[in-house]
């Protein structure tokens, strides 16, 4: 293994705009095939995710582990099928692999796993740690030398989570530059709307209160997200982008619907589903 | 002979290891008590405030461990448990190799009272897969098991205590003390005495005590609880046929636990466990308190014999 940073090819809008549109299908199937996951959570969250491979990430298909790697930390980590979809596009796991989610001993776990897929670099599942990770693998960048940058996407329940405070506080207490974070703000937690659930407020002012300089952006718009994230990477941070999305984005009856956040579609919308992501 | 607390050793350790640059420290606003901060005031730029937030700390050691760093992160004992379930599912599930210290263990913290007394910790980190589970009895064991760690694969969760405790060991004798390896300090063919942390000095008392009776006791330091050694439980158990665990923590589930288990497994023989006998503590200097809850060595004494009269019955 070399010890510099993977080399990295940068995609064009258009071509992200397709990668997402198939990823979409995937998850749709995965979800459909175990008859149990988060299709909601994932249909917000894959346009960022895809943005993010295309625009940055400097990781390796052949080489996961390279330790100049950049790190995707998907701590909302039951937006599994999203990451899978999306390292299936990427090249580190065959159409087959996707088949296994959530199958018994298969290596695409009900969340993301660290031991288990090859380019998840955290284990998620338990909400409020992927920032604190992310924290730890910057400040080893910081005493390496090494150039790699964490990406950490939240969502927006999940900042009721108190340790994602604890580590935005030490994120510019140690002024961390090479951690970003995006939320991904669709509104909806497992039992209902976020605003039923525990308001949170303005997001942005609280993450601006803790050091953080804020963007925010329509997180279906591919272009808006590639100008975030190069808005994320040249600015002196730390820096969080939140993201607006719609939960089930792509499918209609998903949109907005909280009953879909961890729930798979019968046959009749299945079809239905696979006719409007077509 | 008094010799320093056990989380002096600790704080030792870490400066030994410094040379390693891996090694990063992690604080939660106690390094001045567990003594990390003997590794601060040498190599600040190797150690990182985390503030009064527990889970935090216990995540970004898990980030810098899944790049190959070797994190120590140390806070009370007690207020490792906040963060119990970030070591669950963030350290030991992925097989991360991070090393937490909990300091000020059991009831013989003292005049702090039950909020600081952790009576379960070595209980619950002892239930997780991937996870080594120590509590030295003395300064110079826990500088010897913590540089250990630095080539141990595996997650760890090693209890210091807050007051100073007799040597047991020289630095020569610590220097050959191995994780996971009973270290057998007395033998005897009577009774068996497990102890760990600051019951052992009381241990090695009780021994004393028994012997001028004529009852002989084997007497076992048993500084790793987890990975538990099977092996030697099961020679020692044979040979006693009576057996005594003495532990500054709850009867339930730690040393006493893990003995129980050991042996209805390999060698059943009659079990007596000194402990705290699942209840809080209280404020008090420490040798009045461990007189309150039975944690002296009489306790063990009169343990051992009952432990014996059931085997004889």
């Amino acid at each position: 293994m070399s010890d510099d940073t993977p080399e990295f090819t940068e995609k064009s809008v258009d071509e992200l705009v397709d990668i997402a549109r198939s990823c979409r299908r995937e998850i749709v199937k995965m979800v459909k095939r175990a008859n149990a996951g988060h299709p909601g959570g994932s249909l917000s969250v894959i346009d960022l995710i895809v943005g993010l491979y295309g625009r940055t990430l400097r990781v390796s298909s052949t080489e996961p582990k390279h330790p100049g790697r950049d790190r995707l930390i998907l701590s909302k980590g039951h937006a599994s099928p999203a990451m899978y979809a999306a390292l299936h596009a990427f090249g580190f796991l065959d159409e087959t692999d996707l088949h296994s989610y959530r199958m018994f001993n298969g290596i695409c776990q009900g969340h993301v796993d660290s031991k288990w897929t090859p380019g998840v670099d955290f284990s998620g599942g338990s909400l409020g740690m992927g920032l604190s990770f992310g924290l730890g693998v910057a400040i080893s960048g910081r005493l390496t030398g090494r150039d790699h940058h964490s990406w950490v996407i939240l969502g927006d329940g999940e900042c009721q989570e108190g340790e994602i405070w604890e580590a935005a506080m030490a994120a510019s207490h140690h002024r961390l530059e090479n951690v970003n974070v995006i939320v991904d703000v669709n509104g909806i937690q497992n039992d209902d709307f976020v605003d039923q659930q525990m308001v949170m407020g303005d997001l942005s002012a609280k993450w601006a209160a803790f050091g953080w300089k804020v963007r925010d952006m329509n997180g279906h718009d591919m272009t808006e997200i590639a100008e975030a994230i190069e808005w994320s990477k040249t600015t002196v941070g730390p820096c969080v982008i939140l993201a607006r999305t719609t939960k089930g984005k792509g499918v209609s009856f998903m949109e907005n619907n909280p009953s879909f956040h961890g729930k798979a579609p019968d046959d009749e919308e299945f079809k239905l589903a696979m006719e409007e992501l077509a | 002979m008094t010799g320093a607390a056990s989380r002096d050793g600790y704080g030792a350790a870490l400066l030994d290891l410094a040379e390693d640059e891996r090694v990063v420290v992690l604080e939660a606003d106690l390094g001045k008590s567990t003594k990390s901060c003997l590794f601060r005031s040498e190599h600040p730029q190797r150690t990182f405030s985390m503030g009064i937030a527990e889970q935090n700390m216990m995540l970004v050691a898990a980030g810098l461990a899944s790049t190959g760093m070797i994190p120590f992160a140390s806070t009370f004992a007690i207020f490792t448990e906040r963060g119990f379930e970030q070591v669950r599912n963030g350290i030991a599930r992925p097989g991360l190799v991070a090393h937490i210290c909990g300091s000020h263990g059991g009831i013989h913290t003292g005049t702090d009272g039950s909020s600081a007394q952790s009576i379960e910790d070595l209980a619950i980190y002892r239930t997780l897969p991937n996870m080594t589970v120590m509590h030295p009895c003395d300064a110079s064991s826990t500088r010897a098991l913590t540089k250990a760690l630095v080539n141990h694969g595996s997650a760890s969760y090693t209890r210091t205590v807050r007051n100073k405790t007799r040597q047991i060991y020289t630095d020569e004798e610590a220097a050959k003390l191995k994780i996971g390896e009973f270290s057998v300090l007395t033998e005897g063919s009577d009774v068996a005495i497990l102890a760990c942390g600051v019951m052992v000095q009381e241990a090695l008392d009780a021994a004393e005590t028994l012997a001028g009776e004529g009852v002989h006791a084997t007497v076992v330091d048993v500084h790793t609880l987890k990975p538990f050694d099977h092996d030697e439980m099961k020679r020692i158990s044979e040979s006693c046929g009576a057996v005594v665990t003495a532990e500054d923590h709850s009867i339930i589930g730690g040393l006493g636990g893990a003995v129980a288990e050991s042996l209805t497994a390999h060698h059943p023989v009659p079990l007596e466990r000194v402990g705290v006998k699942d209840t809080y503590g209280m404020s008090g200097q420490p040798a009045e308190l461990m007189e309150h809850y039975g944690l002296t060595a009489n306790d063990i004494v009169d343990a051992a014999k009952t432990a014996i009269r059931r085997r004889n019955v």
